[in-house]
């Protein structure tokens, strides 16, 4: 098999007496979709949050493209090709949709040490904005204020965004969080095209979606991988049947 | 492109009446109004300075007159020590300015929030006492500048009207350098850390250089305010650095409106102006303005700018 795409290796996380990642390892290959599933506080944040860099682990390592990036910062990471979305949404409220975006690609393109020209006025990086934003299905909002948008819009506004960081590998921390069911099956629908062009890692509560979309499955409790595989693999494991126990009907019915 | 709004028409007027002040002046042979407005002319152009940072950057500074002292003591010593040429003093003013903040800078930037403002604070306070104590430059009781700046005869600091001029040409120079800062890339930068550092880290930018440069440049411009202070009051003293000074600096920023191009000249404008009438009805003349103040900052949401805004939408 070939060398992954991101390769984690017994990472561990501790804060004060909890160990919120406890040996966890993963690897997803390039083209790959990685789901990552738990009940909540099983510390699917607190990996996530390992691998774009916004928390250092304690222990274990972190590989993008056989590169060691454990103890990268966030912003170098995502030069080299990691870029992540939000659990709960973090844009530039006061910035336009395309705004958002165009910043996001401004990041990959030359310097921003410029500080005479117009960078509204930058072809490239408009063209650039109205693209992903397009991508997403968002291009009629590209001049509305983030904050006068809906909460749905501001979701996909954070992929687009995401997206114009032309990335190698997608972290998405819960797209479908608080989306509408018309919402959510277009985020699906979303997925399933971007997934032909990038790997993405996707950490979901939405078992439907994950279930449809996933190429593999890792399901974390109390911060330690139970189980790996992939979707029929997950839903007939016995140990991800009891650790959901309450949520069992949904594991089981669905996908 | 939304045509004349209320805030426009009063900026342009404001403007325009700067313009045309000394021929006001020499009409009405009112030399006094001059003198004022010289000093209010500076002072906005330190105001527009803090708001690059504070406005724009979302950098609560609260020790900006540490360059209003740094750039007139450099204009004061060397004038001192007998180099009156503007073309080294000027110079000297702005790289002493710059390479100041460049080392609070890179010190305070590692704080956020409150403790941002107590660590600039600090600094200015240390800045006001290590200038009290230059016992060769007059220590607490300021040093004379008995010679201004001289620019080989090219333009006439001793001169009101030119004098003038050059502060109001030095206050539109900087705010056209704000005004293409804030739109270029790396202005877009700034703003956005200013928005959401977590964002904009994550989407690949290195927060803090951005800031320090922002910082930098705004302490720059700052300092150029204090070699033209120290030229228009033929003197400097510690008592610039003073953190009541930065204070109304801050004052001027939020009462004109953060963030808003000419909303510190308008700031600059009304809070000295109304300091001026003020103390001429009554020496307890900060008992009107503070609630003035206060009325305006909670009912004025963005300060004046915000509130002509409002009006002009209806």
């Amino acid at each position: 098999m070939a060398e992954p795409l991101l390769r984690v290796e017994k990472l561990v996380r501790r804060f004060g007496g909890i160990t919120a990642t406890d040996n966890v390892s993963l690897d997803v290959a390039a083209g790959e979709l990685h789901a990552i599933i738990g009940p909540n506080g099983a510390g699917k944040t607190t990996l996530i949050s390992q691998l774009t860099g916004h928390l250092a682990p304690h222990a274990g390592s972190v590989s993008l493209g056989g590169r060691d990036i454990t103890y990268l910062p966030a912003y170098r990471r995502c030069a080299l090709g990691l870029a992540r979305s939000f659990q709960i949404t973090s844009l530039l409220l006061d910035f336009t949709a395309a705004d958002n975006v165009a910043l996001a690609a401004q990041a990959h393109a030359g310097t921003s040490f410029r500080f005479f020209a117009n960078a509204r006025k930058e072809k490239g990086l408009r063209d650039a904005a109205h693209a992903a934003l397009d991508r997403v299905g968002l291009a009629h909002r590209a001049d509305v204020l983030v904050s006068k948008l809906s909460h749905g819009e501001r979701r996909q506004v954070e992929l687009a965004v995401a997206l114009a960081s032309k990335p190698k590998i997608l972290l998405l921390d819960e797209p479908m969080a608080g989306l509408g069911v018309t919402e959510s099956q277009g985020m699906v629908k979303l997925l399933q095209e971007l997934r032909k062009e990038v790997s993405i890692v996707l950490v979901e509560h939405d078992m439907p979606a994950v279930f449809a979309l996933a190429d593999r499955i890792s399901v974390l409790v109390y911060g330690r991988v139970i189980a790996s595989g992939d979707p029929d693999a997950i839903r007939a494991n016995e140990d991800v049947k009891r650790a959901y126990l309450g949520d069992q009907h949904v594991v089981t019915h669905h996908g | 492109m939304k045509g004349l709004s209320v805030s426009k028409i009063v900026t342009a007027l404001m403007l325009a009446g700067l313009a045309l002040l000394p021929l006001y002046s020499y009409l009405s042979g009112n030399i006094f109004i001059l003198t004022l407005f010289t000093r209010i002319v500076i002072l906005a152009l330190a105001a527009a300075s803090l708001n690059l940072i504070m406005g724009f950057g979302g950098m609560m500074s609260f020790g900006h007159a540490a360059y209003l002292g740094i750039g007139g003591y450099a204009v004061g010593m060397l004038a001192q020590e007998g180099v009156g040429s503007g073309w080294i003093q000027f110079p000297v003013a702005l790289a002493a300015s710059a390479t100041y903040a460049l080392v609070i800078g890179a010190l305070s930037l590692r704080t956020r929030g409150v403790y941002f403002i107590m660590i600039t604070l600090a600094f200015a306070q240390m800045a006001y006492y290590v200038a009290s104590g230059l016992a060769r430059y007059g220590g607490d009781d300021g040093l004379t500048v008995y010679k201004r700046s001289d620019f080989s005869g090219l333009i006439n600091l001793g001169n009101r009207t030119q004098f003038y001029y050059l502060c109001l040409a030095c206050l539109f120079g900087v705010i056209f350098l704000i005004w293409r800062i804030v739109n270029s890339r790396f202005g877009l930068v700034v703003q956005g850390l200013r928005s959401n550092e977590q964002r904009m880290q994550a989407i690949g930018f290195p927060a803090k250089r951005y800031q320090l440069v922002c910082f930098v440049i705004s302490g720059t411009m700052c300092g150029l305010a204090g070699a033209l202070l120290a030229n228009n009051t033929d003197f400097v003293s510690p008592a610039v650095m003073y953190w009541t000074r930065s204070g109304d600096l801050m004052v001027m920023v939020i009462l004109g409106g953060m963030g808003t191009l000419f909303g510190p000249v308008m700031g600059a404008v009304v809070y000295l102006l109304l300091e001026e009438v003020l103390s001429q009805i009554t020496e307890y003349w900060a008992l009107i303005m503070g609630p003035l103040l206060l009325l305006i900052v909670l009912f004025g949401r963005g300060g004046i700018m915000g509130l002509l805004g409002r009006v002009g939408r209806g």
